[in-house]
């Protein structure tokens, strides 16, 4: 382990140090473009596109253009209001201002600074510069790249060529453009934009447009971590640790109960296989979401199960199944199985019919019993073709929202929880509460990042223990 | 020796006796929630009490949710055709997107390919709901919200489904590079290798990805509720089962429909899964 760190480490340091080389051997590049390069070339450090248009090469040197005016048109109308700001994300508050109406001067209130806005767009703003600066330097390696050209006394490619290489040898950009766009402004950008809200004081007392926020630096995390009568330390770690029993159980729990069901059917013998298969399918047919919600309702106070159990007079009093809290948990657990042992069944079954007959074959004329046979044979085949199936599932399960939410709600609430958390909720039903019902949305980011590190850390560091990453070739 | 047999047979019988129990009893709990389902949707609303009740069998068999359903009060018919359109609008763009993302991923090298990859391997990590407030304002821009929410969640849809692109690239990656090349030397643009070559040998992945994008949005409660905040006529289906159910002004008699949409429902994911294969 230790020399594994050791050689992370030793990884991050030569990353740095290439990423300085790289920026070091960049700027003498453009140094060197500046000092050997024609005038064309120097007015296009201005002028974005110049050399290109001038040398012929309309295509890119008409987009380097557009994108230099768009970008200072954007900057000057738009992003610079926003961005100047970013440091204190407004001052001025909500406030009264004379308003000269028919009736004469009124006192009228009028919003300030939007610190919502002031953060996406100033952020928006320092990405675009980021882009910016990347296409310039774009800009400065074309211009170098058409003046070697020309002095090998090579031809520049025209802008028909230009346009008929985004179809054949430049088709990644033709086909990524779209989506990487997609992706930048509603996944990257809003993350970027709540990574930053987690160390800023935005919640119900700080809602825009009507009152401001600003930065408050680590305070949210020390709040999460501290276990005062303010801090969220004690629930935290509750939530933190029935998520990875919940993700633990559920996961295994299926996995082992499902395979087993797969087994049971495939046994030698049982008739009507296809029956009992489509009779487990048809859960998976109704929605996930219609029979959570009426298997939630079955077993409420007033629900079918208590009032049977009643009517027949075996029980004398409902059984709390989701006000208890440890009922609550072993229900929710005991449901999931409902629904995930169909999925785990289907999958099961196809691999079981994969492992090679004759390996059984051979164990049953050394002497294996069943037992033998399925601690030898079958589980490790199925551990190892499932092993990156059981992470996906884990971590999925880490993040369960629907499970817990149609059924529990992640109730029932406790008074010992902090910030309306309930015994059954995980991390992410949390996370969920914070931003809809308390709108407290500094935490939910906190809790959101808190997320993100559980999952990191559980699937980096599992990955490299799995058997068939370890080794590939362990079962041909 | 001659009686081994014959035990063992007796054995063999009682273990098949006792996987047959097995297999009866998970048949039966797994298809009661489900019966249950069925029998609510004919209970009346007009002669029984609608919400849960201690028993299963109604008293009286009525067809009064199913016409409740379809006429004019319920508004359970345009709510269906918004979840409809944005699933057809959903399963032709997302599945247009992660073709070409897994073709240009599986066919091309290019600079920061790895970079980009692994970007959105940890973009993936972070929990959806984090950036809730964000999107809605992003769209709340666009003015994309409670009139504009079918748009809207389309929009949100297929706009990061790029990064869906595992299963698919993984199938592209399985074709052989050979025939790539075969009709590079005869000239094909990389353009024409994807959508004449590739795109028509890759069919299952092809049903597979639009099938799963498909599906998605009938069960889409969270976000499509948050987006269509309080304007009912931009609800899709799951967001007005779960209000039927939770909303106590409904508590009287509309839960029962809902069995009764939910076997709509039923019908059309049972469909898609017949016609995957599955079954």
């Amino acid at each position: 382990m230790d020399r594994k760190e050791e050689g992370l480490f030793k990884k991050a340091g030569t990353g740095i140090a290439n990423f300085f080389k790289w920026i070091g051997t960049d700027i003498k590049e453009i140094g060197v473009t500046f000092a050997e390069g024609d005038w064309k070339t120097r007015v296009s450090y201005l002028i974005m596109g110049f050399g290109s248009i001038m040398r012929k090469s309309f295509a890119r040197g008409i987009g380097f253009l557009v994108i230099e005016i768009a970008f200072i048109y954007y900057l000057v109308s738009f992003g610079w209001d926003y961005m100047k700001d970013i440091g204190t994300l407004g001052t001025i508050g909500e406030h009264k201002e004379e308003v000269l109406t028919k009736a004469g001067p009124m006192k009228v209130t009028v919003y300030g600074d939007n610190s919502f806005l002031i953060l996406l767009y100033g952020l928006l703003t320092i990405i675009f510069i980021v882009f910016f600066i990347f296409v310039w330097r774009l800009n400065v390696r074309e211009n170098r790249k058409e003046e070697l050209l020309l002095k090998e006394g090579k031809k520049i490619p025209t802008t028909k060529e230009d346009l008929s290489s985004l179809l054949d040898a430049n088709i990644d950009k033709t086909l990524l453009a779209l989506p990487v766009l997609g992706i930048f402004v509603f996944t990257v950008l809003p993350i970027i934009f709540m990574i930053c809200v987690a160390f800023t004081n935005y919640d119900y007392n700080h809602q825009a447009p009507a009152k401001l926020f600003t930065w408050v630096g680590f305070d949210n995390f020390s709040q999460l971590f501290s276990f005062g009568s303010n801090g969220f330390g004690g629930t935290f770690f509750k939530v933190l640790g029935w998520t990875l029993v919940w993700a633990f159980f559920a996961t295994f729990l299926n996995y082992f109960i499902g395979m087993a069901v797969a087994i049971l059917i495939n046994k030698k013998g049982i008739k009507l296989k296809k029956l009992w298969r489509t009779i487990l399918v048809m859960t998976i047919a109704i929605p996930q979401f219609v029979s959570l919600l009426y298997v939630s309702k079955m077993f409420a106070n007033d629900g079918l199960i208590n009032s049977y159990l009643m009517k027949w007079g075996w029980i004398s009093s409902t059984i709390p199944f989701w006000t208890n809290p440890t009922l609550a948990r072993i229900t929710i657990i005991v449901i999931n199985l409902w629904i995930g042992i169909p999925y785990m069944m289907l999958i099961a079954t196809g691999l079981l019919m994969n492992i090679p007959a004759d390996l059984y074959e051979s164990a049953r004329i050394d002497g294996a019993n069943a037992f033998q046979m399925f601690f030898k044979i079958t589980l490790p085949y199925m551990l190892f073709v499932t092993g990156p199936f059981l992470l996906t599932q884990f971590t999925g399960n880490l993040n369960n929202f629907n499970v817990i939410y149609l059924l529990s709600g992640g109730g029932p609430k406790s008074m010992k929880l902090s910030g309306s958390a309930g015994s059954t909720d995980l991390l992410v039903t949390w996370l969920y509460k914070m931003t809809v019902t308390d709108t407290n949305y500094r935490m939910a980011a906190v809790i959101g990042i808190m997320v993100f590190a559980v999952t990191a850390i559980v699937s980096l560091g599992v990955y490299n223990l799995l058997p068939s990453v370890k080794d590939e070739e362990g079962f041909q | 020796m001659a009686k081994e047999p014959k035990l063992h047979k007796q054995h063999k019988k009682l273990g098949n006796a006792i996987a047959y129990i097995v297999l009866v009893l998970i048949s039966i709990i797994w298809l009661f929630p489900f019966v249950c389902i069925v029998l609510q949707s004919f209970r009346s609303y007009d002669t029984e009490l609608g919400g849960m009740v201690d028993y299963l069998v109604p008293k009286h068999f009525s067809l009064d949710n199913y016409k409740w359903l379809f006429s004019g009060d319920s508004q359970f018919v345009r709510w269906y055709l918004n979840t409809l359109i944005i699933a057809l609008c959903v399963a032709v763009l997302q599945t247009i997107i992660v073709l070409c993302v897994s073709y240009a991923l599986s066919r091309t090298r290019f600079r920061m390919r790895r970079a980009l990859m692994n970007t959105w391997l940890i973009l993936g990590m972070f929990p959806g709901f984090l950036t809730m407030i964000c999107l809605y304002f992003l769209l709340k821009q666009f003015h994309l919200t409670q009139e504009g929410a079918i748009p809207g969640l389309i929009l949100i849809a297929v706009a990061s489904c790029g990064m869906g692109y595992y299963v698919c690239k993984g199938f592209f990656d399985t074709i052989p590079k050979s025939l790539d090349e075969a009709a590079r030397i005869d000239g094909a643009s990389k353009m024409r290798i994807f959508l004449t070559m590739i795109i028509p040998l890759s069919k299952p992945i092809v049903i597979y990805t639009a099938l799963t994008a498909f599906i998605a949005p009938w069960c889409d409660y969270i976000f499509a509720s948050y987006v269509a905040f309080g304007y009912s006529d931009s609800y899709n289906v799951a967001v007005a089962l779960y209000r039927w159910v939770n909303t106590s002004d409904y508590q009287g008699f509309l839960p029962d429909s809902v069995p009764g949409a939910c076997w709509w429902q039923f019908l059309s994911r049972f469909c898609l899964w017949h016609c995957s294969g599955i079954m």
